[in-house]
């Protein structure tokens, strides 16, 4: 290897396997201010725009049109954009100022306002604002679940899971399309049976998904996607008026919309017009605003590596997600897609929204294996459960996710595969057979199930698509088979399409069906002590993850019967020049009767008392009683030694040579890593205190280092200190009998 | 002003477009056979609802997307997909377009979407997004 070896180790770092590149404004790689992005500017006359961002009306694209049209409220234009970017981004940063001061002005602003306001905030500023613009009062959280196979019986397990670890969305999608109704209704069933009320989607090519929505098979559709320049929204095949009419199709027949947009597509798909990402964004967002979306996926999603390649970019993406949520609009903030190879970068990325707390934190989440996300998601995924939910018990920050254990995991599991297994039956469709069944409850991933022939299924959802059948019918059939709850649940988000309630913006549904939207439980956030903190029974589970044991029964198993042949005899005096004391502490061989190591305390004073032999020494035990600390125990055993010199051995086993003449705080030896020591180091340790004894030149005892043993031990290594300290008294140092010699 | 929720607040008075109150929208009418997905249709009071519950809380265009929604409660499950891919890009010639804001105003009731329509057929024509000549 050539060259520096930090460097050769550098390289093969997770970090060093993506791409990153310099800004080149003309190929729209530059996430913000390009040289090319217009200034902001509006001229109304009578009451239409006639000139947007430096563009006059007759150069005006679709989008400038539909922006002029519908995209900004022309009541407040004036004074929007009279007002200083500079002060509008104070105010988004202030806690002071409520949510609906700022929202009232963004609608006023064009789209390179936005992007002019963004220009003056850093991340952290960035943040606060997006606490306060979240348009509903509490965080929630979107997961995925698709599989590679499209199996029915695991996507059923795997959404019924995720309902009950508390994601309030589940979108699926598919590998091949005919697939969509029975994917659709394999989550359907599934998340009612995890918990009721929660939303699904199936993203599929945009009539395909209507179709499937007017059957009552999914609630919501997010997959609207809106581009920031002519060429790509028309390559994408709508037009803002096509995607506003889809908006209120979709509506008309009880179903959520949000729109998707998000940096970098435009420069992936080549027409990115020199702008940056975040000017093209703006002007998505505008344009979602003004069809009546009530939210936006955005965060760059898919494309989120695109951004991630240029300087800036995970601070663009916080950008774009600020400005949705300042236009009123919910957030679903992406980390879906794969980011990065680095579980550093990605989780730093993360902190962006999850710290502040989104509409959605992630768009989503992917509640199966990496391998199995049909979105090109798993950026987290199934494997990093816990890890999510530790990072909610850490910062007491509501991801929107709860711990379960495997038990309840295993039978919400069982019911959710056993549901769908029902309804396939009661409605003639290809079998699920008991193994599939329990094959899903068990598996990690869709290498775990048995192999299913997808035609016959691809036949049955192709006729249940075409025909009349509906979620009336698979209410009915869950009904017959003695599914009543999930039943219920299914008809219940039928009934809720008759009352509307959930197309508000940000709406879900909390428990009982209740449903919570920037109309009922608008984000409050105005500071400390206001808005939605975590507390109560959310904190209560938030900190009681599945892992968690109580420290009280945690050092039993180093706690025994006092040693027999260990005896007190009364007041320790000093002894003679051949002696090294060995000074224990108050719990010693008592109460506490192992190391943290799980040595015995007999087998570690007779190692103790046979190395001193062996240099020709004394051992003489004593017992501290008044404290419990291991320099002061090795000190005051100095004090008594003969020789000057001891052994202090407190009772996890960390352990010192000290010398009379020594500063209580300094030492001969010390031996901190007390998980990591053996007998034959004990052993070690006497026959030094006794070359010291002896005034012989002596080599330290080499000790093995192990970093990570204070982190795994250190609620061990307390809870046996404060056992020890607890065996504390008001008494002199005690004379041992220790009734055993060493054989040397 | 409706009370928000109005599954909560108004579920007395709610009922799907077909007329079938919600109270009727029930498990022993699904297993009876008498349920249909009809029945679970929104009706458009219950959008116009929403519409005046979202802009009084300051969401203007939402609002005009369920004023839009409730007159296309109106239109029937096929054909709202058919004017759906009518309007994306590239598929109508004017006339078309035309001929569809024509239908939604006086077959359907539904001026506002007519109006989007017509819009969308004005800037269609001036940007190209009308179907090509050649087209197949």
């Amino acid at each position: 290897m050539a060259g520096l070896k930090r460097f050769r180790v550098l390289e093969e770092r997770d970090i060093n396997r993506e791409t990153f590149v310099e800004s080149w404004p003309e190929a729209g790689l530059m996430v913000a201010d390009s040289p090319y992005d217009p200034a902001p500017s509006i001229r109304i006359v009578d009451g239409r725009v006639v000139e947007l961002d430096g563009r006059s009306e007759a150069d005006f694209d679709t989008l400038d049109v539909f922006i002029a049209r519908h995209g900004i409220d022309l009541a407040v234009a004036a004074e929007a954009m009279a007002l200083d970017s500079l002060t509008i981004a104070h105010m988004l940063a202030d806690i002071n100022i409520p949510r609906a001061v700022v929202l009232r002005l963004a609608t006023g602003c064009t789209p390179a306002k936005l992007v002019d306001i963004m220009r003056h905030m850093n991340v952290l500023e960035m943040m606060n604002g997006l606490a306060k613009m979240r348009v509903r009062r509490i965080p929630a959280n979107q997961a995925h679940v698709t599989n590679r196979r499209e199996n029915p019986a695991l996507l059923a397990a795997d959404a019924a899971e995720a309902a009950l670890r508390g994601f309030a969305e589940l979108e699926t999608t598919v590998g091949v399309a005919r697939a969509a109704p029975f994917n659709a209704l394999a989550i359907l069933v599934g998340a009612q049976t995890g918990r009721g009320g929660v939303m699904t989607q199936c993203a599929v090519e945009e009539s395909l998904g209507l179709r499937i929505a007017m059957k009552g098979l999914t609630t919501y559709a997010e997959t609207l996607s809106v581009y920031g320049t002519e060429q790509a929204f028309v390559d994408g095949d709508d037009s803002p008026w096509s995607k506003a009419f889809l908006a209120s199709a979709y509506a008309s027949r009880g179903v959520k919309v949000r729109f998707t947009s998000g940096t970098g597509s435009e420069a992936l798909m080549g027409s990115a017009e020199q702008r940056s990402m975040l000017y093209l964004e703006a002007r998505c967002l505008c344009v979602t605003r003004g069809a009546g979306s009530q939210g936006v996926q955005n965060g760059s999603i898919s494309c989120i590596a695109l951004p991630e390649s240029l300087p800036g970019g995970v601070r663009a993406v916080l950008a774009e997600n600020l400005m949705a949520s300042m236009l009123g609009l919910e957030v679903a903030s992406g980390n879906d897609a794969l980011a990065s190879h680095s579980a550093i970068r990605n989780s730093a990325k993360l902190m962006l929204q999850f710290i502040p707390g989104t509409d959605f934190i992630f768009s989503g989440y992917s509640a199966v294996p990496r391998k199995d996300n049909m979105f090109g998601g798993g950026n987290f995924d199934a494997d990093d459960l816990d890890d999510y939910a530790v990072l909610q018990r850490d910062m007491q920050i509501d991801g929107g996710t709860r711990s379960i254990t495997e038990a309840d995991a295993e039978a919400i599991r069982r019911r959710g595969a056993q549901a769908i297994q029902a309804v396939y039956a009661e409605l003639g469709f290809p079998a699920i057979a008991d193994d599939e069944v329990e094959a899903a409850v068990q598996a990690h991933s869709s290498d775990d199930m048995p192999v299913r022939d997808i035609v016959p299924d691809l036949v049955a959802a192709d006729a249940f698509l075409a025909g009349d059948r509906s979620m009336v019918d698979v209410v009915a059939a869950l009904a017959r088979r003695g599914f009543a709850d999930v039943a219920e649940h299914l008809l219940t988000m039928g009934r809720q399409r008759i009352a509307a309630d959930y197309l508000q913006p940000a709406a879900i549904f909390g428990s009982d069906f209740v449903v919570q939207s920037a109309i009922n439980q608008p984000n409050d956030y105005t500071g400390p002590g206001t808005g939605y903190r975590v507390e109560g029974a959310r904190w209560h589970e938030m900190a009681h993850i599945h892992q968690a044991k109580s420290p009280r029964d945690f050092i039993v198993d180093r706690l025994g019967s006092p040693i027999e042949s260990l005896a007190g005899y009364g007041n320790a005096k000093r002894g003679g020049s051949t002696e090294v004391v060995v000074a224990i502490g108050p719990a010693f061989g008592r109460i506490i009767t192992k190391t943290i190591g799980g040595l015995d305390h007999e087998e570690v004073l007779k190692a103790v008392l046979t190395g001193i032999a062996e240099e020709g020494l004394i051992g003489r035990v004593v017992r501290i009683w008044r404290s419990s600390d291991c320099a002061e125990i090795g000190h005051v055993g100095a004090k008594l030694s003969g020789s000057g010199v001891s052994i202090g051995i407190q009772s996890r086993g960390t352990s010192i040579i000290h010398r009379v003449d020594l500063a209580r705080l300094n030492n001969l030896e010390l031996f901190s890593q007390s998980p990591s020591m053996t007998l034959d180091t004990y052993r070690a340790m006497g026959r030094n205190a006794a070359r010291y004894a002896a005034g012989k030149m002596t080599t330290p005892v080499p000790v093995s280092v192990d970093n990570w043993a204070r982190l795994r031990l250190i609620v061990k290594t307390a809870l046996l200190h404060r056992r020890e300290s607890e065996e504390i008294r008001d008494l002199p140092p005690e004379a041992l009998r220790f009734d055993w010699e060493p054989e040397v | 002003m409706p009370t928000y929720p109005l599954y909560d607040n108004e579920g007395d008075t709610l009922h799907a477009a077909n007329g079938r109150p919600l109270r009727d929208v029930t498990i022993d009418a699904a297993l009876d056979g008498s349920l249909s997905i009809e029945d679970l249709q929104v009706h458009r009071s219950a959008l116009l609802a929403q519409a005046e519950i979202a802009r009084a809380a300051g969401y203007v265009p939402l609002a005009q997307n369920f004023a839009r929604a409730a007159e296309l409660t109106a239109v029937p499950r096929g054909e709202i997909i058919e004017m759906y891919n009518v309007l994306r890009p590239g598929r109508a010639r004017r006339a078309e377009l035309d001929a569809l804001a024509d239908r939604l105003e006086q077959e359907y009731a539904a001026p506002i979407c007519a109006a989007l329509v017509r819009e969308a057929a004005e800037v269609y024509s001036a940007r190209g997004l009308l179907r090509h000549p050649d087209a197949l």
